[in-house]
């Protein structure tokens, strides 16, 4: 081989991989954002954890401008609370529906209506949160309040839950709207996991003389109850940061009661509401920012385990290699 | 052998339960569309004129006007979104499908995460990131808030997309010497487009209908916009604001405005699915 040939391969065999460079500066751009959104938020909160500390976290006040003129009065614990309260009614309604839409898909429905039972589902989960919040407001909030929570107050009135005036805005009908739109998320990814249980599964119990529940019973969800669990996580992971159609259901005042009646706030919908109002109060917006903070922190947390335990399962079935 | 019967039974009735249960969940789950569909077709119907098309919001309170600053706002902050996280999107999709590994592993994971993070987060990204830097609402932070959340649903919706393609087409073009680059675009791209069509379509759906990350960007305007870098209405903004407030006309307005983004974003869905044999996952 000449030194001429031996230039000629050693170039073509290393040239610049432009190709590889360009798609990987896209493929770095994801967690790139991912960090730079942690640190800009974390930047803009800087004020509020100065001035709060760990206190911000179980602080029941929401004090922005005091009346005597000194410095805002915050504390997230109403916020937390209508979340928490709200995501737990939604999941209370929406897991047992999820569950029985992802069995009716998978299990029940006839092969000529499995399309269209997904695409209707699908439809559910393409409507915008705010035509969900609009529909919410002027259809469902006017439901609740003459036909639900007065029946509720009539029949359990004597529980604080079902206490006080029933306008039809508060925490109750947040929960409801919120389950009904995390039912198409949750019921995907639990027809996701339940599909992925191997047909040896189904059969053996089939061919054990099994009816249809007994197969679900013992084959299936017991296979599918890891995958079930981190649907919920990610269900859970939704129903927190879902603003818009909480926003305009749940009346927005920053209270803690045991009512479910009562209006009420969420970690999202204060950040939505006040956000134009802090004009110059700089505590008050970095406040709004540690709200955002906090609700990126259990975004991340929830998603990253239910995502995490589905590739593992996926991983399992197909038995593939983990990366 | 008389127990036979009644556990027969027995089993045969939990059987029925089940399917009964199942069943009626499934029809629970569609009642709020069908309430949806047909109150917003019903109501938005009552607001559909020429005016809707033709003029800008009034101020809240005020009667007449149309929707035609919020339409315009929707769609121009959406090309800009697309013209951020189309090709971003398509070429991380790319990356993943082309160069599996422990690195390509974690940003499908991250992207993954990163579509379960709240889009008011994004929102209050970009209003830190660009807003408050420029010291203005614009347009352009509201197109490139809502590029940023198309970025992992189009990264994703490539990557799947691209592992349908046999392995065996991929070779095929690399074993005539093709460059890796090439057989990207003109085999393994041409051969999924349908599935990268519809991915990017649904993402643009999807972002059409966001509000949250428009609140602290866009802001809002009564106006037609000047520029990208003054502030814009939206559709989805004005459904907010005038939903929100107490006046009928600005109710007859939202139902309008609401009506037109669900003909739009639905009619999306419908359109690429129906078109698509493709499957396609990551866009829920």
């Amino acid at each position: 081989m000449s030194e001429h040939d031996r230039n000629r391969t050693r170039k073509r065999a290393r040239p610049p991989d432009f190709f590889l460079i360009l798609l990987g500066i896209a493929a770095i751009i994801i967690p790139v954002i991912t960090v730079l959104m942690l640190y800009e938020i974390g930047n803009g909160s800087i004020a509020s954890i100065e001035a709060f500390g760990a206190s911000f976290l179980w602080g029941s006040d929401w004090i922005p401008n005091p009346a005597n003129g000194g410095p805002p009065i915050l504390g997230a614990l109403p916020a937390i609370y209508g979340s928490v309260v709200t995501t737990a009614l939604a999941l209370l309604l929406a897991i047992p529906i999820c569950l029985g839409v992802a069995l009716f898909q998978t299990e029940l429905a006839p092969r000529k209506l499995r399309t269209p039972a997904l695409f209707l589902i699908e439809m559910l989960a393409a409507v915008p949160s705010v035509v969900y919040g609009l529909w919410g407001l002027l259809v469902l909030v006017p439901f609740m309040s003459i036909y639900v929570s007065p029946r509720l107050q009539a029949s359990l009135g004597y529980l604080p839950l079902f206490s006080g005036p029933t306008t039809g805005l508060g925490m109750l009908t947040a929960g409801v709207i919120l389950a009904i739109m995390i039912i198409p998320y949750g019921s995907s990814v639990m027809r996701e996991v339940i599909a992925a249980v191997p047909r040896s599964q189904r059969e053996a119990s089939i061919a054990l003389g099994a009816t249809n529940w007994e197969m679900v019973r013992t084959s299936v969800l017991p296979f599918a109850r890891t995958g079930i669990i981190a649907a919920i996580v990610l269900a859970m992971g939704r129903a927190m940061g879902e603003t818009m159609a909480v926003t305009m259901v749940i009346g927005n005042v920053a209270r803690i009661s045991p009512s479910l009646f009562l209006p009420a706030e969420t970690i999202p919908s204060v950040i939505a509401n006040e956000f134009t109002e802090v004009a110059g109060n700089d505590v008050y917006l970095a406040a709004l920012f540690e709200l955002a903070l906090i609700l990126f922190a259990i975004a991340l947390v929830m998603n990253l385990v239910g995502r995490v335990i589905i590739h593992r399962l996926s991983f399992k079935v197909r038995g593939d290699v983990p990366a | 052998m008389t127990y036979l019967p009644s556990f027969r039974n027995k089993r045969k009735v939990s059987n029925l339960i089940y399917i009964i249960l199942a069943t009626s969940c499934f029809g629970v789950a569609l009642v709020p569309l069908i309430s949806i569909l047909y109150e917003t077709i019903s109501r938005g119907a009552a607001a559909l004129s020429i005016s809707l098309f033709t003029q800008v919001t009034p101020p809240i309170g005020s009667s007449g006007g149309g929707i035609l600053n919020a339409i315009e706002g929707s769609l121009v902050m959406v090309a800009i979104a697309s013209s951020i996280g189309v090709p971003v999107g398509v070429l991380a999709g790319a990356y993943l499908a082309e160069y599996p590994g422990k690195f390509g592993y974690y940003v499908r994971l991250v992207s993954e995460v990163l579509t379960g993070v709240p889009s008011i987060v994004t929102g209050i990204f970009i209003y830190e990131l660009i807003v408050a830097t420029q010291h203005r609402f614009s347009a352009f932070s509201g197109g490139v808030a809502l590029g940023t959340m198309m970025i992992p649903i189009v990264a994703i919706s490539t990557h799947e997309s691209l592992k349908l393609v046999a392995s065996s087409i991929r070779e095929g073009g690399l074993a005539l010497g093709i460059s890796r680059a090439k057989t990207l675009i003109y085999i393994l791209l041409s051969t999924a487009r349908s599935g990268v069509i519809t991915g990017i379509a649904l993402a643009v759906a999807r972002v059409m209908g966001e509000t949250a990350p428009l609140l602290f960007t866009a802001l809002g305007s009564q106006f037609m916009m000047t520029g990208i870098n003054s502030p814009s209405a939206s559709l989805t903004l004005l459904i907010f604001d005038f939903g929100t407030s107490p006046y009928d006309n600005a109710h007859t307005l939202a139902w309008g405005a609401a009506l037109v983004l669900l003909s739009i974003v639905l009619g999306l869905n419908i359109v690429v699915r129906a078109a698509s044999k493709l499957k396609v996952t990551g866009t829920e």
